[in-house]
């Protein structure tokens, strides 16, 4: 007769089913897809960073975002809007100032996360499917601590949004100068949008912008700031993937118009 | 016996929904040590169901309101069948309740000043109902959980365990109540997990078990309700009033049949919704009765108008209380006017657009899409009467929430008087906090008065196992429950249904006889634990002793009030008004007594219009009052 | 009449068990429990399933239905093809009772550990004033059914066992989240205790909690990561770093209580240990067959009283019967696997 409260607490065994998962659906095709498009993005951009050519048109001074800001000495000069000063070699890239904080940007990303902590990790690679590894910490030591600095890659990100923006400005230009407009100018513009929709999308943005607020009503104008980033934000998984299609668009249109495959469609001038 | 766990608590509780949550935390304020059994896991007891609201006059959204507005409303939906005292203090201490959760985290819906806003709901002269969303009985149960979690924490910093003076024993079972020398001793169940039984020692017992439903065939209510805090308190020798009322709820989904008995809340009728008969006629208008033509719009433009302009318009007919409407539900169905699946159309598709459907009425929208794929912004929905509530309950003293054995208290659904003959949308969550704490309170009080506790005894502890294992010795050769329950279903839902007859309850009667020997022959295969087989067993005893209850109070009571409608006698009877039916068992067997009503006090009774009173009061009655209102002219 | 459609029922308890195979009646707008409920009423009397509202509303029906977690009364029959065998085991992450039923007692024990709404001082009931837009985001957390599917799905504990102390779940990062943004909660630590007391750094969002909600509640993008990031504002800012260590804010901003309350006096800290610590030994300790990490009982701490002495009879004590100097929640002889302690003659057995 016992007459305290408990009943044994110890560890109790789960229930015993052989197989490791009972999904029946595909839940392989999300993180295979992720891996394929994911590599294939990485591959195309490694590639195309070092190439250094066929970054440029100097006709319409159109610049590709995987050069902006091109700052390396063996930049063109017309296209160095921001000065040259990183030394011409080849393993550095010419925009090396920003791209490692686009890189981290994307890479400290909560989406982005999510999409290769399950695909490349396998950790889970789909919902109720085992990750199969022997310990697992999360985001709780180092490296993956570090995850926790999105927000100032998201401070990086604004500034280099607004050097693209200012790339898809000067861009207007025609031959021989002055005021030009073709459909290069419509791709970048796209671009641009693209890459500020997905900025401020962004978590640490929402948060930023108001989430961190305790008391909504008494700043009007952040929580509509709020409000509209929240929206935004819904769709930044969708955004990620956007953005990674018009930069390498864009990159590759402008690299065809440089390398003279194609000739752009020009509206005026 | 060896192998009983035994426990000594100051005071029980019986039930975690919101009566009995509440009860516990004023017992444990009160620095007694106190547990909470529930039949399911914490957090999860019927009252999560509750969608409405929670009726408190608050004044908040219209400022006229007041508790004695409340009051009368209250008095009027129980056709003044109810106790009045436990109305009284229902109407003046819902809104301190109320506030009180907030103190407890609670978040309710807000008007633009921040404070509660408060939601129409039938027979309720004013917006009155507290809400979150549709999903308030969630908000009220989850904050009393969350504050009991809050008390053990305190308990935890001051004594190192959280269980030191609040335990809650989940998934738990009562199957019996002690009484020795005429007081509370204790009680007995079985955890449902491990098949093992228990013991608790305790001079005081809140029983706050909720309801009836699962005797009947389309009901509301979860397995839980198998009145069995009714049966226990009967068989401890406490007495239950008003048995023979019970609430149909008039809205219950009746297709798709999966989700036959779930109800679409009221809400549905109070944001525009308009119930239509196969031939698409709004026939609330024909049903309006004479008590209540002055209230109701009769016009459809009238009705339409009133929901933008309440102040200069009557209110539309679909918003009488709830058994006006389920009257005439199963009036259009029985005329050859409803549904192919026995119901009617509730249709709000064509009245109001999808985005304001969407903002007031998203987990309908939600539970609809999900259980049935039913788009209730584009299509009407199929609803018919639904056994919902049971008004009666264990006979307490109003003030005390005592039954008739020393100790014993009950609160919630489970006791009997408040609600009268009909109980009033959003009452039953304040009914809850009001009488839970005053329970809670008083039975704290008795805990401390109970110097010398009397002991369990060996004998009665042992006839209680040996009830409890019976159906397991029995084995698979006995009746088998699944069968008997859903025998005794289908008796209560054709024989004691919403509207009644003579021959059919006594009818009823032997079959409930019948059912009652075979239950005591009721056998189930398969060991102690978690063995759902056995639990329905063990509960089909209590559902029987209860229907019987209903049953022969049914009979008894030859008028029409509230709940409880019977053909053959369709009006409401004066001299009825002032009989209460008071079931007891002796051996197994249901007495019914008549007792008389309580006489309301005279500034109440004031409170009302005379031509209201002559409604319900006998014209003895009507004189006394006149005599009052004379004096009080003079 | 409906048809027959096949039905893999997990059938056992804590020692063994098996999916076992049904043929059972199906009809039109039935959804999976109520299968489970004919199964009671026609096959296996004492087939063990938890439900209540059969409704979506109460949560109790948590099982795994062709491997997904779902809720049994919201998974209708008509979302799989009528050839299809259904296949429903009970949740995985917690331990099993018996058949469907699980024992989920580690989640209420989670909700324990989080401190409770701290009323604000010095309003008093009936003053409390909140304006909607601030309420609301705080509401959407609160229509929670503690069904814990979320808990379930979560790989952090799922495939983790040794994880489990360390780590609160999704259902707990909600409700944080939800106090810290209740407009009157008076506490400031909460984004804190996120991060040291319930371990929110173990999450790595990749939002199959969200996938399984049954109350679609945005679990990760509107309560993790803000609460991820309102962690960053107090801990990973570098100025708001810097200035801690200087001045040691971090100490100096918890409210009085704090510290007592939840850490001090959690008697034996070994076993709640920080996820930071946790994580190490769990890293250091790869093979857990020994199962270092169990959960063991938490001892007492010893019951004085207001005057500080330990009560001299059980009458005047919080527990009936003299004290044990194990702590009262254990109970003897242990299991087998909540004893830490090898063999030393049997090195290779385990
Ligand atoms: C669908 C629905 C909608 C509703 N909507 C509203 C509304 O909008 N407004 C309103 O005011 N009211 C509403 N109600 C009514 C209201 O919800 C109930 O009357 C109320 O919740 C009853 O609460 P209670 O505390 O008495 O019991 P419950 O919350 O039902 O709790 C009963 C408890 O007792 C336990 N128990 C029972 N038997 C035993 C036993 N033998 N041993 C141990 N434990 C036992 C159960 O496990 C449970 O924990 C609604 C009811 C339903 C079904
Ligand atoms: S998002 Fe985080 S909490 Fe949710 S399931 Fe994934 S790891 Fe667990
Ligand atoms: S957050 Fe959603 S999934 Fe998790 S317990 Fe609550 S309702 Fe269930
Ligand atoms: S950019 Fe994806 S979350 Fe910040
Ligand atoms: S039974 Fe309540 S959620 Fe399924």
């Amino acid at each position: 007769m016992t007459t305290t409260a408990t009943r044994p607490a110890g560890q109790r065994p789960r229930a015993a089913i052989a197989a490791k998962t009972l999904r029946t659906d595909r839940w392989w095709l999300a993180p295979l897809l992720t891996v394929s498009l994911l590599t294939l993005w990485v591959a195309y951009a490694t590639v195309r960073a070092f190439m250094q050519k066929w970054y440029w048109v100097d006709d319409y001074h159109y610049l590709t975002p995987f050069y902006s800001p091109c700052v390396s000495t063996g930049c063109v000069p017309e296209s160095a809007e921001f000065g040259r000063f990183l030394p011409n070699w080849p393993i550095i890239p010419f925009a090396a100032v920003t791209l490692p904080f686009l890189l981290l940007f994307r890479l400290t990303c909560y989406y982005y996360r999510r999409a290769y902590y399950r695909s490349f990790w396998a950790s889970p690679p789909a919902c109720a499917v085992p990750d199969g590894h022997k310990s697992y910490s999360g985001e709780t030591r180092f490296p993956l601590i570090f995850q926790n600095a999105h927000r100032y890659f998201f401070y990086a990100a604004i500034l280099i949004s607004i050097i693209n923006t200012w790339d898809a400005i000067v861009a207007f230009h025609g031959k021989g100068g002055g005021f030009g407009f073709g459909l290069g100018n419509l791709v970048l513009l796209g671009n641009v949008v693209m890459l500020w929709a997905y900025t401020l999308s962004c978590h640490s943005c929402r948060h930023i912008v108001g989430g961190r607020l305790k008391h909504f009503s008494k700043h009007p104008v952040r929580y509509r700031a709020w409000g509209f980033v929240s929206k935004l934000n819904a769709k930044h998984m969708q955004l990620a993937w956007i953005t990674l299609g018009t930069l390498m668009l864009t990159d590759a249109y402008v690299m065809a118009v440089s390398a003279g495959w194609i000739s752009d469609l020009r509206f005026f001038h | 016996m060896t192998n009983i766990e035994r426990h000594n608590y100051d005071v029980v509780v019986i039930g975690a929904g919101g009566a009995g949550l509440r009860a516990a935390i004023e017992a444990r304020l009160a620095g007694k040590r106190t547990a909470i059994i529930s039949k399911s896991l914490f957090g999860k007891a019927h009252t999560v169901m509750a969608e409405g609201g929670a009726a408190a006059a608050m004044g908040n959204a219209n400022a006229g309101d007041n508790w004695m507005v409340h009051f009368r409303d209250t008095m009027r939906g129980g056709k003044f069948l109810n106790n009045f005292r436990m109305a009284e203090l229902h109407a003046t201490e819902a809104p301190e309740r109320i506030w009180e959760l907030e103190t407890y985290g609670a978040l309710f819906d807000r008007t633009s000043d921040g404070k509660i806003s408060q939601r129409n709901f039938g027979g309720h002269e004013y917006p009155r109902l507290a809400h979150v969303g549709d999903r308030t009985g969630l908000e009220l149960i989850r904050t009393l959980q969350q504050k009991i979690v809050s008390l053990q924490q305190e308990d935890f910093a001051a004594t190192g365990n959280y269980e030191s003076r609040l335990r809650v024993f989940a998934e738990t079972t009562i199957t019996e109540l002690f009484v020795e020398n005429g007081r509370i001793a204790g009680c007995f169940g079985y955890y449902r997990e491990s098949g093992e039984f228990v013991l608790f020692e305790t001079p005081s017992i809140v029983l706050a078990t909720g309801g009836v439903g699962k005797s009947y065939k389309v009901t509301s209510n979860s397995w839980e309700y198998t009145g069995d805090g009714h049966a226990l308190a009967m068989r401890a020798g406490a007495t239950l009033i008003n048995m023979e009322f019970l609430q149909f709820h008039p809205t219950g989904m009746v297709w798709p049949p999966s989700v036959k008995g779930i109800l679409v809340t009221e809400s549905v009728r109070g944001d525009g919704g308009v119930l239509k008969n196969s031939e698409g006629k709004r026939f609330m208008f024909d049903y309006v009765p004479d008590v209540f033509r002055k209230q109701y719009a009769e016009t459809e433009e009238e009705a339409d108008r009133w929901y933008t302009d309440p102040d200069n318009n009557r209110r539309p007919p679909e918003l009488l209380p709830r058994d006006e409407v389920a009257r005439a539900i199963n009036s259009e169905v029985k005329a050859g006017r409803g549904t192919p699946a026995g119901g009617i159309y509730l249709d709000i598709a064509s009245r109001r657009s999808p985005e304001f459907i969407l903002k007031r009425l998203p987990s309908m929208h939600h539970q609809f899409k999900e259980l049935a794929d039913v788009d209730i912004t584009a299509s009407p929905m199929e609803v018919g009467p639904t056994c919902h509530y049971v008004m009666g309950g264990v006979e307490v003293d109003p003030d005390t929430a005592a039954a008739a054995v020393p100790g014993l208290f009950a609160a919630g659904e489970v006791s009997g008087g408040m609600h009268g003959s009909n109980r009033l949308g959003g009452n039953s969550l304040s009914d809850l906090l009001v009488f839970g704490k005053r329970a809670g309170e008083y039975a704290a009080r008795h805990a401390d008065e109970a110097v010398k506790r009397a002991k369990v005894s060996a004998a009665a502890l042992n006839a209680a196992v040996e009830t409890a294992l019976a159906p397991l010795g029995r084995g698979e050769g006995g009746e088998n429950p699944y069968t008997l329950h859903s025998e005794l279903q289908q008796v209560m839902n054709d024989l004691v249904g919403i509207i009644r007859r003579r021959s059919e309850l006594e009818e009823s009667l032997g079959r409930l006889a019948d059912l009652k020997e075979r239950v005591k022959k009721v056998g189930v295969a398969g060991g102690r634990r978690y063995n759902p087989g056995w639990h329905l067993a063990l509960d089909l005893r209590n559902m029987l002793a209860v229907s019987e209850c209903t049953a022969k109070a049914a009979l008894e009571r030859e008028e029409s009030r509230g709940g409880h409608t019977r053909e053959d006698f369709p009006k409401m009877d004066p001299n009825w008004r002032r009989v209460n039916l008071v079931c007891s068992l002796r051996d197994e067997d249901v007495r019914l007594e008549r007792k008389p009503l309580p006489k309301m006090r005279p500034e109440l009774m004031q409170l009302f219009d005379r031509a209201e009173l002559s409604k319900y009061l006998t014209d003895e009655e009507l004189a006394e009052f006149d005599e009052l209102a004379g004096k009080a002219d003079a | 009449m409906g048809e027959k459609r096949n039905f893999r029922v997990w059938r056992g308890d804590d020692s063994s068990g098996q999916l076992q195979d049904f043929q059972v009646e199906v009809n039109e707008g039935e959804v999976v429990l109520d299968i489970i409920h004919r199964l009671q009423a026609t096959q296996a009397p004492d087939l063990a399933v938890r439900w209540n509202c059969k409704a979506g509303k109460c949560g109790s029906c948590s099982m795994e239905i062709n491997g997904k977690p779902r809720l049994g009364c919201m998974t209708r029959m008509s979302t799989f093809e009528p050839t299809e065998t259904v296949t429903v085991t009970p949740l995985r992450t917690f331990p099993v009772i018996r058949d469907l039923v699980t024992d989920v007692s580690f989640n209420y024990q989670k909700a324990r550990e989080l401190p409770a709404f701290a009323p604000p001082a010095g309003v008093a009931p009936g003053e409390y004033r909140m304006q909607q837009v601030d309420v609301e985001r705080s509401q959407e957390f609160r229509k929670c059914i503690e069904c814990f599917l979320c808990q379930n799905v979560c790989h952090v504990i799922r495939d983790h066992e040794e994880n489990k102390p360390a780590f609160a779940g999704p259902r707990f990062f909600i409700r944080a989240a939800e106090l810290d943004m209740h407009p009157l909660d008076a506490r400031t630590d909460r984004k804190d205790m996120a991060v040291e007391e319930q371990g929110i750094g173990y999450c790595n969002i990749t939002k199959c909690c969200t996938e399984v909600c049954p109350e679609h509640i945005k679990i990760t993008d509107n309560a993790i990561i803000p609460m991820k990031e309102r962690a960053v504002d107090r801990r990973y800012d570098p100025i708001a770093w810097l200035g801690s260590k200087i001045f040691r804010r971090d100490q100096l901003d918890r409210p009085a209580g704090y510290a007592t309350t939840a850490v001090a006096s959690r008697p034996n800290a070994g076993t709640t240990s920080s996820p930071a610590e946790h994580a190490a030994a769990a890293g250091a300790q790869g093979d857990i067959s020994m199962n270092w990490h169990r959960e063991a009982a938490v001892g007492h701490a010893a019951p004085v009283g207001p005057d500080g002495k330990l009560p001299v009879t059980e009458f005047t004590g919080e527990l009936a019967g003299a004290q044990s100097p194990f702590g009262d929640d254990v109970a003897f002889p242990m299991a087998v696997q909540d004893i830490t302690y090898q063999h030393p003659t049997k090195p290779d057995e385990h």
